[in-house]
């Protein structure tokens, strides 16, 4: 019998219930091990080394070697748990959460300072908000093509 | 007899800790944030209370995937502010209330509500931002915080959460324990994190002023209406992180006009901005009648 998953419908998210869960385990275990220095120093010292000492699929050690928080949610990665990979390089959450969006880190804070973004027409998928699959990169950020 | 006398209830943006640790709270876009809580620290110094039940949530600091309590009391004697990352925030420790934590968990798990007691973990900035906002961070000569906290920790970080309802009717049952205990102390109970907002995803920055307000009606005259509300809702409305309000009804649940003895609250103080980095401020003071 199949679970009632009435958040599947939201656009543009990805609610982190017991199958992310189990699927980001390794990942969001990992991103706990930066809460120390000297993980983070051994991290940045040689990224790809030391995400192979985690049992991680590849795409999520791609997702965090390219620093794209969406593929770290999408293979399990809890927000919270990503954030201290932000940590590690400096960024505040405003810089992380931007980053999710396409926008630059200009174009995110004047978003917020204009008052966030609307619930118009981002409530459903297949409505016509900014943070539909359809109106994606909403920003002009360069994308990191890196790795 | 211990009673609860006031209920709080207020964002808890790590940032707004940030600002302030780094003193930039008068700068223009911090300042109309704190001008908010002006009010607010002048009545924690008038109504200072004995103890402080401070319902919050952890950030993935004290609780990673190792465990993931829905509903953890702490019952120690002190918590350290916790390094998330970027150092740990300069405040005091936080001194707890070993007593009648202990006391209220038994009357709690009695009542049918099972509680993990928690007697060694660290506070990151879900317990401690709601502090700095409400009693200022305290001088390098008198550096504590006014009274003792009994941190109460919510899962609100993997989905299923505890429902409004669930987390309304828990408030009840703390009112009722706190109420068992012989001393008589004088008790706040605070509900913490929200407003809108969504750190995540295509539709990170979500901020929904419109549901948020009726929130804060609801909250303060129909509390029951609020507890209502289904998890999508806050979902869909308010942002996958707007779920953390299900924390103020455990407050609000709290309070003796659930228990029918008034008719309403006094509504002391209520504050709403928008934005503190990702988020919707929102702030209530209300007192029993």
């Amino acid at each position: 019998m199949s679970l009632d998953k009435p958040y599947l419908d939201v656009p543009g998210t990805i609610i982190f219930d017991a199958e992310q869960s189990r699927k980001g385990y390794h990942l969001n275990q990992f991103c706990m091990s930066l809460m120390k220095a000297e993980n983070r120093a051994r991290f940045k010292a040689n990224e790809r080394a030391y995400l192979d000492e985690w049992p991680m699929t590849e795409e999520q050690k791609q997702g965090v070697l390219t620093r794209d928080l969406n593929r770290c949610m999408a293979t399990g990665g809890n927000i919270y748990f990503l954030a201290k990979i932000g940590a590690t390089d400096g960024l505040s959450f405003q810089q992380m959460a931007g980053s999710m969006t396409g926008m630059t880190e200009d174009e995110y804070r004047a978003m917020m300072v204009a008052g966030g973004r609307s619930v118009e027409g981002n409530r459903f998928i297949g409505e016509d908000g900014d943070a539909q699959a359809k109106n994606q990169p909403q920003g002009s950020a360069n994308k990191n093509t890196k790795g | 007899m211990a009673r609860i006398t006031a209920s709080v209830y207020t964002s808890h943006v790590p940032a707004i800790g940030a600002a302030l640790d780094a003193g930039k709270d008068k700068e223009p876009y911090w300042q109309p944030v704190f001008a908010g809580y002006e009010y607010s620290k002048q009545w924690m110094k008038d109504n200072k209370p004995d103890v402080i039940f401070l319902v919050y949530n952890d950030h993935a600091t004290a609780f990673s995937l190792d465990m993931i309590p829905t509903f953890a009391i702490g019952t120690a004697e002190q918590y350290q502010p916790a390094d998330e990352g970027y150092g740990a925030r300069p405040v005091p420790t936080v001194i707890g209330h070993p007593e009648l934590a202990s006391h209220i968990a038994q009357s709690v798990i009695q009542q049918d509500f099972d509680l993990t007691i928690v007697n060694k973990m660290d506070v990151d900035h879900g317990l401690t931002v709601p502090l700095s906002l409400m009693c200022g961070n305290p001088p390098k000569e008198d550096f504590q915080w006014p009274c003792p906290v009994i941190p109460f920790a919510v899962n609100v970080v993997q989905y299923p959460v505890p429902s409004a309802q669930r987390c309304f009717n828990l408030g009840q049952a703390i009112r009722r324990a706190v109420e068992s205990y012989d001393e008589d102390l004088n008790v706040h109970i605070w509900g913490t994190g929200g407003m809108s907002h969504q750190l995540q995803g295509p539709r990170a920055g979500l901020i929904n002023k419109e549901f948020d307000n009726r929130f804060l009606d609801l909250l303060i005259s129909d509390p029951a209406a609020a507890a209502a509300i289904p998890h999508i809702d806050f979902v869909r409305e308010a942002g996958s992180e707007g779920i953390e309000l299900v924390m103020w009804l455990i407050a609000r649940g709290a309070m003796s006009d659930v228990a029918g003895r008034a008719d309403g609250v006094n509504l002391k103080h209520r504050f709403f901005h928008v934005p503190a980095s990702n988020t919707a401020v929102g702030h209530l003071i209300l007192e029993n009648k």
